[in-house]
């Protein structure tokens, strides 16, 4: 077990670095002068001269490359250049509001979204169920900005319920985490159907039934267990997607997490900001996963640890 | 058989599938009583209806699509299909209980094969969690399961094909079931352990004196085991008798078709036969007797109607036009 | 005279699995009919699908209104008779400039899928069939890529080549590839061990042929339900770009950039941004419905 655990991380370091050095292509070797890209409007030149020797614009990529990687592993992520203060205290302090937020959203998902996919099973083929899929299919279906923007609309403006945007006390935290894990939800009914009523098709199922268990037993004894192995999966992809989604529900609440830092490093054209946000972002990504493999073992025992 | 001897009896069980493509009869109209300490035998080729008409008696047919639409089943003095779903809950797996075909997908892959056994112990019988062990220990090496109280802990993924099936055998016979189903038990199974299961179902059988259905399509484990025997095709039984009358002096055509594919040693394998034709779909079944596309005897009559199933000798039945009028 | 015989093998083998080829594909698509038809919600989905379609070619002859046309004076018009959905900030009719915004849509979400598709499965293909080096460089490429959350990456390659509708193909395509190269490398692993391609390997067909003609054939359910699912993806993935400001910009009548321009009045002029909205929901849902009643319907297809 403790040897799988190790394994998979050592798995991860690769993509790691092949993230960090897409990311840096992207940004640093492809546009050819990054601070050129940076400074649009017309800068006084020592400031862009300031910038390029900061960024040794004169050495050649894979030893800018090398820089970036050996600084980023010491926490260095360099200057934000718009805020002039060090990329890697930004994102840190923007990560817990992300991470609350990405919480919430994903308790809110799986709050609906599993027992929902549960009921639709156990009614399967009747209005119930074609309710609930229809309205899990609705939910993926809806722009999180647009739900975004309908949610103030109701309730900061008609109903005066809730604060449209800031974040500032624990109930700003509840309309972008209902936007953020509406859809997510979505998916997690869908998949809790799908993968439960898989599961209710196998042979042990009808072992259990034959036993004289009931049906609500069959269900939360033999049923679920098996079939949260691929909801356990989708949880770990939630992280990416729920981050996707907080780069857009940052922005519309107001939230300062990694997100909007994001998208303020894009408007502001902040090359080491935006590099610093998505390369975290990514991390916390990959983190995910491997949680999800870890627990993926503990759940099912025939995954072999060698 | 007088009616206290009848463990079970089934009186024209229709069970049907609704399927987008119309409705598959995979049981239709069959009767038949199983006695007390006996064992019944239901052999036919695969998609005969014989798994249907063992879960048909659990109440376990997949609904939607399938459905029993008629006939009644009488077990202990009860029709079951008139019970309520608590009723039913408590006859399974203690009063009637059933092995399945499959021992490599039949058991819970995430429980260890201790608890699944324990699971129907404390079900059943109230055990506490120590006692279902206990007993569970017990019922392991009832079975032969060597080191019990270390398989006990493992998953069904560790365990061999026959330990598997053994430990299906541990929880079907843990309540001390009236009566037992199982679904082509040995199927699966590699000859030497297929005879050694067989062997351990019928030495069990003597001490629990529980009835047993055995489903196969092998008439040399029913010539082993069983007392009486029903021969299906295409959901109908096609011939009805012990087995000394139907080993000694097999009827319909379709018996006989399914005795001589039996490999026999003494003889040529060249001889090894086969029925012709294939099994027909259940969806567009031909007129008269169902299996006259494939008869060798067929007459005019065999095609325009189909023949009821008809008492030759004593307790000997068959549904053939050869032996009627 | 050994080598004659061998290639008049072949070809007789040749017609002869045309031939079923093709009889299975027709009973592959009656089927398929078949079970689709039977899915309420999917033909539904196809229908406003069409409707979409026609509206996004005829644009030009629907729109009661120029959606270009600014008239200050016009500005925030509330729905009315004359204007439907009434006007924006810039007094331009809404409706006609949602009818041109299908056309944006549409195209993002048909052509970047589609290239991204072609990508993943030729990379999908070699990494599968060929297996090794390349098998490992491809799909640790793919992995990388689906490491990203898809929104962040895509906002880097807009950062880098700059905020352009054009340049939302490419990087819609950059993102996408790496799903459908994983689906279709699983897929050709397992197909390359069937018997029908062994044999083809065999009398020496070409691996390019083995790839074209017995592989590919065999992803086709895979992929069209990854294309259906993966349209309304990039649908909403322009709307994001383009409401995050990085997308198409204006005046284009894109629906993610509407809503972005109307949300500052959304407390005054509601309808500026919602409308836009509507539209987007329906488009993914229809293209949802229509993707989930494909896939239900390809299950037994996409099992083998
Ligand atoms: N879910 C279902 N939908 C439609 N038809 C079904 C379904 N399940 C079973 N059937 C039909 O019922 C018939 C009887 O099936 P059954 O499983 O009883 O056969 P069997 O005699 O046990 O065969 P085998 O030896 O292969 O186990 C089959 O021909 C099949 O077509
Ligand atoms: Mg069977």
């Amino acid at each position: 077990m403790g040897r799988y655990i190790v394994k998979r991380i050592l798995g991860a370091i690769p993509i790691l670095i092949g993230v960090s050095l897409i990311l840096f292509i992207l940004l640093n070797i492809v546009p050819g002068d990054p601070v050129a890209l940076m400074m649009k409007e017309h800068i006084s030149s020592d400031v862009v001269a300031r910038v390029r020797a900061q960024m040794h614009l004169d050495d050649p990529g894979y030893v800018r490359y090398f820089r970036f990687l050996w600084n980023a592993l010491h926490g260095d992520f360099g200057m934000s250049y718009k805020l002039n203060r060090p990329v890697a205290s930004l994102l840190l302090n923007a990560f817990p509001n992300t991470l609350m937020l990405a919480l919430a959203a994903a308790i809110f998902s799986w709050i609906v979204g599993i027992p929902a996919g549960i009921i639709s099973v156990v009614k399967k083929y009747s209005f119930i169920d074609y309710f609930f899929m229809g309205f899990a299919l609705f939910g993926v279906s809806m722009p999180v900005f647009w739900s975004g923007l309908i949610m103030q609309y109701i309730f900061s403006l008609k109903l005066g319920w809730l604060p449209a945007a800031g974040f500032y006390s624990p109930i700003c935290i509840i309309m972008p985490a209902i936007v953020l894990g509406w859809s997510s939800a979505g998916v997690i009914a869908r998949l809790t159907r799908s993968s439960l009523l898989e599961v209710m098709g196998n042979d042990y199922i009808r072992t259990a039934r034959a036993k004289g268990l009931t049906e609500a037993a069959v269900l939360v004894h033999h049923a679920l267990k098996n079939s949260f192995l691929p909801v356990v999966t989708i949880m770990a992809i939630q992280v990416a997607s729920l981050l996707s989604g907080a780069v857009i529900t940052e922005s519309i609440f107001g939230v300062p997490g990694i997100g909007r830092i994001a998208v303020n490093a894009i408007q502001d054209r902040d090359m080491p900001l935006l590099q610093g946000a998505v390369l975290f972002a990514t991390f916390l990504v990959i983190i995910g996963n491997l949680a999800a493999d870890i627990l993926y073992s503990y759940i099912d025992p025939r995954i072999k640890y060698d | 058989m007088s009616d206290n001897d009848v463990m079970l009896s089934v009186e024209g069980l229709k069970t049907y599938f609704f399927t987008d493509k119309g409705i598959v009869p995979a049981v239709d109209d069959i009767s038949f009583a199983v006695g007390a300490g006996k064992v019944l035998g239901i052999v036919g080729e695969s998609g005969c209806g014989k798994s249907m008409t063992a879960l048909s008696i659990l109440r376990l047919i997949p609904t939607p699509p399938g459905r029993i639409v008629a006939g009644n089943i009488l077990f202990a003095g009860k029709n079951l299909l008139d019970l309520s779903v608590k009723q039913m809950h408590s006859i399974r797996g203690n009063e009637i209980s059933m092995i399945f075909q499959e021992p490599m997908t039949s058991l819970n892959p995430v429980y260890t094969v201790g608890k699944q056994v324990m699971e129907v112990l404390r079900l059943h019988q109230n055990l506490h969690k120590e006692a279902a062990r206990a007993k569970a220990i017990e019922m392991f090496n009832l079975v032969g399961i060597p080191e019990a109280e270390k398989r006990i802990d493992t998953y069904p993924h560790q365990l061999s094909g026959g330990l598997r099936q053994r430990v299906m055998i541990a929880m079907a016979l843990s309540c001390r079931p009236k009566l037992l189903i199982a679904d082509e038990p040995t199927t699966a199974l590699d000859v030497t352990v297929q005879a050694q299961i067989l062997r351990l179902m019928k030495n069990l059988q003597d001490e629990i004196d529980s009835s047993i259905i055995l489903i196969t399509h092998d008439l040399g484990v029913i010539a082993e085991m069983c007392d009486d025997v029903l021969v299906m095709y295409t959901g109908r039984i096609m011939e009805q008798a012990d087995v000394y009358s139907l080993f000694e002096n097999p009827l319909h055509p379709y018996t006989k078709g399914l005795l001589q594919s039996i490999p026999n040693l003494h003889k040529d394998n060249e001889s090894l036969y086969n029925i012709k034709g294939l099994v027909p779909n259940l969806l567009n079944l031909a007129d008269g007797c169902k299996f006259h596309p494939r008869c060798e005897f067929v007459q005019d009559i065999c095609i325009e109607k189909e023949p009821e199933l008809f008492e030759v000798t004593k307790g000997h039945f068959v549904r053939c036009w050869k032996y009627m009028g | 005279m050994a080598l004659k015989f061998k290639l008049q093998k072949k070809d007789s083998g040749m017609k002869k699995k045309k031939q079923a080829l093709k009889k299975a594909q027709e009973s592959f698509l009656q089927d398929l009919f078949r079970a689709f038809r039977k899915n309420k919600l999917a033909v539904l989905g196809g229908v406003i699908v069409i409707l979409f379609l026609i509206m996004a070619i005829f644009a030009p002859f629907i729109v009661p209104h120029d959606p270009y046309a600014v008239e200050i004076d016009l500005q925030f018009y509330e729905p009315s008779s004359k204007y439907l959905i009434g006007t924006d900030m810039f007094g331009r009719d809404i409706l006609s400039r949602i009818i041109y915004g299908s056309r944006i849509s549409l195209i993002i979400g048909l052509i970047p899928t589609l290239i991204s598709m072609i990508v993943g499965t030729v990379l999908g293909m070699i990494a599968g069939y060929y297996g090794g080096k390349i098998d490992y460089f491809i799909m640790r490429l793919a992995d990388i890529v689906l490491a990203f959350p898809s929104l962040l990456l895509s906002m880097v390659v807009m950062y880098t080549l700059g905020a352009s509708l054009l340049n939302i193909f490419i990087a819609l395509s950059v993102v996408g590839w790496a799903r459908t190269a994983r689906v279709v490398r699983s897929q050709t692993l397992s197909l390359k061990e069937k018997e029908f391609v062994e044999g083809a390997r065999a009398i020496g067909v070409s691996k390019q042929v083995i790839l074209l003609r017995h592989i590919f054939p065999n992803c086709v359910p895979s992929l069209l339900v990854l294309f259906t699912l993966g349209i309304p993806e990039a649908i909403m993935s322009e709307a994001s770009l383009s409401f995050l400001g990085v997308g198409a910009q204006p005046p284009t009548p894109s629906w993610g950039l509407m809503v972005y321009r109307g949300k500052e009045f959304i407390f005054s002029a509601p309808w500026v941004a919602i409308t836009p909205g509507i539209a987007i929901l329906i488009i993914v849902l229809a293209f949802n419905f229509l993707g989930d009643g494909l896939r239900d319907a390809m299950d037994p297809y996409m099992k083998q």
